[in-house]
């Protein structure tokens, strides 16, 4: 199964993490020989997670029917481009590229869509940067099709993706000195 | 960039394609680069209809947001309208009874034979053929006919609501849209005779702006631009929803790559749509049109949700992010032509003017769309 093949070869790349992985996401996957169970501490620490609030493993199953997607991958933002070129290599597309602006935690979230044509898999790919230093690779170089989205991401959050041939506004007028998708923005 | 562009010399002039110019169907922009008739650069210029539909999401409820879904491809409205109700749907929970997912079927499907309508006459206008865009007007006009009956407006539909459509249809609409499928059986073979048949079209479209396999990977192409690169992927197949699984209906692909290959599949999608109508009215059921209990204000649980249809021009994705509150905390709207158009600069190198026309005609920009 792609999706199966893809959440191996992406586990190289997803945060590593002390956390353990949570009962949730054991109880989703169904080949016993899970990646992140390699990764993550001994499996029997795993019904405690159940009880206190723990941080969502990097590399997840999704709930398809519930969710719309299947895997979800938290990267680091250097990463993002080992990813795409993961991803590319399985022949997947890149859909969408967009930001979520989190006021509260002082972040951003960048957030991939990838899907595949061959066999339906939609994997999401998500990393953080602080909201100070908005920077993170571009991933132009692997997939072109980044070029307008990383762009469009800018014009909205003014992430900064290094490494773009062309940052200037798409969708803004040329002059535009604002980012309207900000939490914080008023007009 | 082909080897013509780069043996020429280097007298190269800009040249501004739009925008306003009968060719981009719309405000859309192109800044060429040209070496005489030739393209060096064609750069799109885009924003000129931009009204930041993500943040005027943000700023109200999940069904007011409803109406400005149907203003963004303009030709294909009830796709938008569609995705949107079953990405909110999904997060929400909410089943839609099956006679409403029939209707949905039923109009989308015959909005998406509107919106190729209105491609073929458009696109063939481009090529410099007249009359055939009056004919394509005369029948897209029943549908419109048929599609005001039942929504109440004639272009920005806004016809389906979270759990079900906005009312039932009468049975003057079904008789209608069966007496429009026999009618548009016995034009489309006129259409093919007068058109597809003819050398001039021929001559203009085999072998012009070939977007290889390759190409739609790396930028993301989807919908007749995939489909004309020999990809078999169409969302109403690949992933499964509503009640597309019921019917029985092919997915036209051609491996040709070229501006006739993607003209033939939306000409074989028109005849695919007519199955799907004909066959959820014959299987219609009964019921009610509405989900009970759709609480007035919707508060998704906090968490994000993606949902995608297939629309016209390729698979429409939303995604929502919610805090569980009655507003979004973020919704992006994934348009097909924005990814398809971005392929244009690299496919249009070294092209005939002209020809660099018909590929972006081939590619079928709805530019409201694109901006968002």
């Amino acid at each position: 199964m792609l999706l199966d093949t893809i959440k191996k070869e992406l586990a190289a790349v997803a945060l590593s993490t002390e956390e353990e992985v949570s009962a949730e996401d054991l109880a989703a996957t169904e080949t016993p020989e899970t990646v992140e169970r390699a990764e993550g501490e001994a499996p029997a620490e795993a019904p405690e997670g159940k009880e206190e609030e723990k941080p969502r493993p990097p590399i997840m199953e999704t709930d398809y029917r519930a969710k719309g997607f299947h895997l979800d991958v938290q990267v680091a933002p250097d990463k993002v481009v080992e990813a795409a070129k993961i991803l590319y290599k399985e022949n997947f597309f890149i859909e969408a590229v967009t930001g979520v602006d989190w006021l509260k935690e002082e972040e951003f979230e960048v957030v991939y869509d990838y899907n595949n044509m061959a066999e339906l898999c939609r994997v999401v790919v998500r990393t953080r940067v602080p909201r100070s230093t908005p920077q993170l690779p571009t991933i132009s170089e692997v997939y072109a099709g980044a070029n307008w989205h990383e762009r469009e991401t800018h014009d909205f959050f003014g992430i900064e993706f290094m490494g773009h041939p062309d940052l200037s506004p798409l969708l803004l007028p040329e002059d535009a000195d604002f980012h309207p998708l900000l939490k914080d923005y008023t007009p | 960039m082909s080897e013509f562009a780069l043996s020429q010399t280097q007298e190269t002039f800009v040249m501004n394609l739009g925008p306003q110019h009968p060719a981009t169907h719309g405000v859309l922009r192109v800044k060429l680069t040209m070496d005489g008739e030739y393209v060096v650069r064609a750069e799109p210029v885009l924003g000129y209809i931009h009204r930041m539909h993500e943040k005027m999401g943000e700023n109200r409820t999940w069904a007011k947001f409803l109406p400005n879904t149907g203003r963004m491809d303009y030709l294909h409205a009830l796709a938008y309208n569609h995705g949107h109700v079953m990405a909110v749907e999904r997060a929400a929970g909410i089943e839609v009874p099956e006679r409403a997912e029939y209707l949905r079927v039923i109009t989308t499907e015959l909005n998406r034979i509107s919106s190729h309508l209105l491609w073929f006459g458009a696109f063939v206008l481009d090529l410099g053929g007249f009359t055939p865009l009056l004919y394509a007007f005369d029948d897209r006009e029943q549908i419109l006919d048929l599609l005001e009956g039942v929504t109440g407006s004639r272009l920005t539909y806004c016809y389906y609501r979270f759990g079900g459509v906005y009312n039932d249809v009468e049975d003057d609409f079904l008789v209608g849209t069966k007496a429009f499928i026999s009618r548009l059986r016995s034009r489309l073979p006129m259409y093919h005779g007068l058109v597809t048949k003819n050398i001039i079209l021929i001559k203009r479209l085999k072998d012009i702006g070939p977007i290889p396999p390759d190409m739609v990977t790396r930028y993301g192409a989807t919908g007749p631009v995939a489909r004309g690169s020999g990809f078999n992927f169409d969302l109403r197949k690949n992933e499964p929803y509503s009640v597309y699984p019921e019917f029985d209906f092919d997915i036209p692909v051609y491996t040709e790559c070229d501006s006739m290959a993607r003209y033939m599949v939306r000409m074989d999608e028109m005849e695919q749509s007519m199955r799907i109508i004909e066959q959820a009215i014959d299987k219609l059921p009964e019921g009610p049109v509405k989900a009970k209990k759709v609480p007035k204000t919707l508060k998704p649980p906090a968490g994000d949700y993606y949902c995608a249809v297939e629309a016209a021009r390729g698979s429409f994705g939303v995604r929502i992010v919610s805090d569980g509150t009655n507003t979004p905390y973020r919704l992006k709207l994934r348009s097909p032509t924005y990814s398809n158009l971005s392929l244009f600069e690299e496919a249009s190198e070294g092209m005939l003017l002209a020809d660099a026309l018909a590929l972006m005609g081939s590619l079928d920009l709805v530019i409201p769309e694109i901006d968002r």
